[in-house]
């Protein structure tokens, strides 16, 4: 299959990894995430993909089982979604810790209570300082595109460290789109085969994912980090790359829309940026000089790219599906850490709750007023009046 | 931008039918663009739903739900109450409808031994389509059933866009149904 297709987000990205050639694939469905996983395992069961497929029975096992797997020196996948993640969160450290480069698909979906199954953030945003790698796509095919590029940024042995790409739910994993599916020997040729001399070797034995107490503990972490910030110039080198070989270019941790002369910006992440482009568009031509900033990667934290880009600006508000409960939204959080533009944060998408353009329009003439604070979209009361 | 809503009841194939029209649109070239989705949640037979067709020569960034419809497209009639603020209405109907656009899909589909009105629906909407070829229809078709359903519902997809053909100029805009 190569080609320009009509394809859910879900099935391009499990296109994606079957192009990227994993060796083992252990997973455990969760809506929204069970269409990778049902499209992968038919891709083992009719030979068109040649991997271990190992069918666990809980989330736990599933990133449990990918650590040993990744710890045999092979290319290893898995995927997720929000109860899942958390029930696997036990084991995000223990992967990050022990420098295994494996991927793992995670389709963001809100966290119970209340239950829901719709899209929303709060589960990776959640395990931010799990270790691992965070990207969030916008589209189906950069979807497609991640899941290439993340094997070859986990695995880079200036790396090693596992890798979290994630896809709205609903709004990216079910939602059709036109992708372009690459050639699978111009994926071969980006994506060789993972080699490593860190693997499980009978031959040359060594001590994997010990202890360390504390006289050496805080020497991996350092490491570790080390690590997780070399990240931002491997995906400079992986998009070079990729660019070079598919001739789609990609922008580093962050992708800013005409935010250069901008007084006010929104800055958000996923598959709402489309929406706030559009927005920025329709007041651009009303003479309001909108951009928006989009955060490609939480982990490494883009802190440069986004004080940069907010440099000059009136105001900026952040736009994300989460919330830390007692304090603001996660990204919010992070990007308050970065820039002395006066910056407001807006709650929504919660649950899956859609966000229309006269909510993004809505933002930016809150930015415009000098309004600030913490937002919920959608209602209309404020929690100090409230809390009163 | 053409924005199509469908409406129906789990199980009648709206989901199925939003995603063949984007994928016929796309099929007529590389200049075209296509999302479809559905209302987002748990798929329960029998339960109202909605779905959600956006064509367009330009990529589409917008991922919202559709609030003002070009086309509004009932498969199942019962869903009916009043027609959309926006655009043209297309019902599922053996009467006519004030200021909708009718058709009896359940009658094609019985024409063709098929269980859903989602195909016939999609003929008679590809009728009032300007954007889209049979060609194109037809392959957006093919390009989602297995081939052992593919005969009869191309068959109830042209039953249905003949139907509305043969009643001479069809409406393209709201004003058109609803002076």
């Amino acid at each position: 299959m190569s080609g320009r297709e009509f394809l859910s987000g879900n099935d391009a990205f499990a296109i994606g990894v079957c192009l990227a050639r994993p060796r083992v694939i252990s997973a455990y469905p969760i809506t929204p995430q069970t269409v990778v996983v049902e499209r992968l395992s038919e891709m083992a069961e009719n030979g068109s993909l040649d991997v271990d497929f190992i069918h666990v029975e809980s989330e736990h096992s599933a990133l449990s089982c990918a650590i040993g797997a990744s710890a045999a020196g092979v290319r290893t996948f898995t995927a997720t979604s929000s109860q899942g993640l958390l029930y696997m969160a036990e084991c995000l450290p223990y992967a990050s810790g022990g420098r295994f480069p494996i991927v793992m698909m995670n389709a963001n979906r809100s966290i119970a209570l209340p239950w829901n199954i719709y899209g929303d953030q709060s589960d990776s945003l959640s395990q931010l300082a799990s270790g691992w790698i965070q990207a969030y796509a916008q589209d189906a095919q950069e979807a497609l595109d991640l899941a290439l590029m993340s094997f070859y940024i986990a695995e880079h042995p200036k790396v090693s460290t596992p890798y979290m790409v994630n896809l709205d739910g609903f709004h990216l994993t079910h939602t059709y789109e036109v992708v372009d599916i690459p050639d699978d020997s111009l994926a071969d040729e980006f994506l060789p085969p993972y080699r490593t001399d860190a693997g499980i070797d009978f031959n040359a034995p060594k001590n994997m994912a010990f202890s360390a107490g504390p006289g050496h503990n805080a020497a991996f972490k350092y490491r570790q980090h080390a690590a997780m910030l070399r990240v931002r110039d491997v995906v400079t080198e992986a998009e070079a790359r990729f660019a070079g070989i598919f001739g789609r270019r990609y922008s580093g941790l962050t992708e800013a829309y005409m935010t250069g002369d901008a007084d006010y910006i929104i800055v958000t992440l996923g598959a709402v940026s489309g929406l706030c482009r559009d927005a920025a568009d329709a007041l651009r031509a009303r003479g309001v000089k909108a951009g928006v900033l989009r955060i490609r990667y939480m982990r490494p934290f883009p802190g440069d790219e986004i004080a940069r880009e907010l440099r000059g600006a009136k105001a900026a508000a952040v736009l994300e599906k989460d919330i830390s409960v007692g304090n603001a939204g996660a990204v919010f959080t992070e990007t308050a850490g970065v820039t002395d533009t006066p910056l407001s944060n807006y709650i929504g998408g919660l649950g899956g709750e859609d966000i229309a353009e006269a909510d993004i329009l809505e933002i930016f003439d809150d930015l415009r007023a000098g309004r600030g604070g913490v937002r919920f979209l959608g209602i209309k009361e404020r929690i100090d009046e409230e809390s009163r | 931008m053409v924005q199509v809503l469908w409406r129906g009841r789990g199980g009648q194939g709206a989901f199925t039918a939003a995603r063949m029209l984007g994928a016929a649109y796309i099929s007529g070239g590389g200049g075209r663009f296509a999302l479809a989705f559905p209302s987002f949640g748990p798929e329960r037979r029998g339960a109202p739903m909605s779905a959600f067709t956006k064509l367009s020569g330009a990529p589409i960034h917008a991922r919202n739900e559709i609030r003002a419809p070009d086309f509004t497209v009932y498969l199942d009639g019962t869903l009916f109450t009043a027609p959309s603020e926006t655009g043209v209405t297309l019902v599922n109907s053996p009467h006519p409808v004030k200021g909708a656009v009718t058709v009896d899909a359940w009658r094609i589909a019985a024409d063709h031994k098929l269980p859903t009105p989602n195909t016939a629906m999609l003929g008679a909407l590809a009728a009032l389509l300007d954007e889209i070829a049979p060609e194109e229809t037809e392959r957006g078709v093919a390009s989602v059933l297995p081939p052992r359903l593919l005969a009869r519902n191309l068959d109830a997809v042209s039953a249905a866009r003949e139907e509305l053909r043969s009643r001479g100029p069809l409406p393209r805009e709201r004003s058109e149904v609803l002076p």
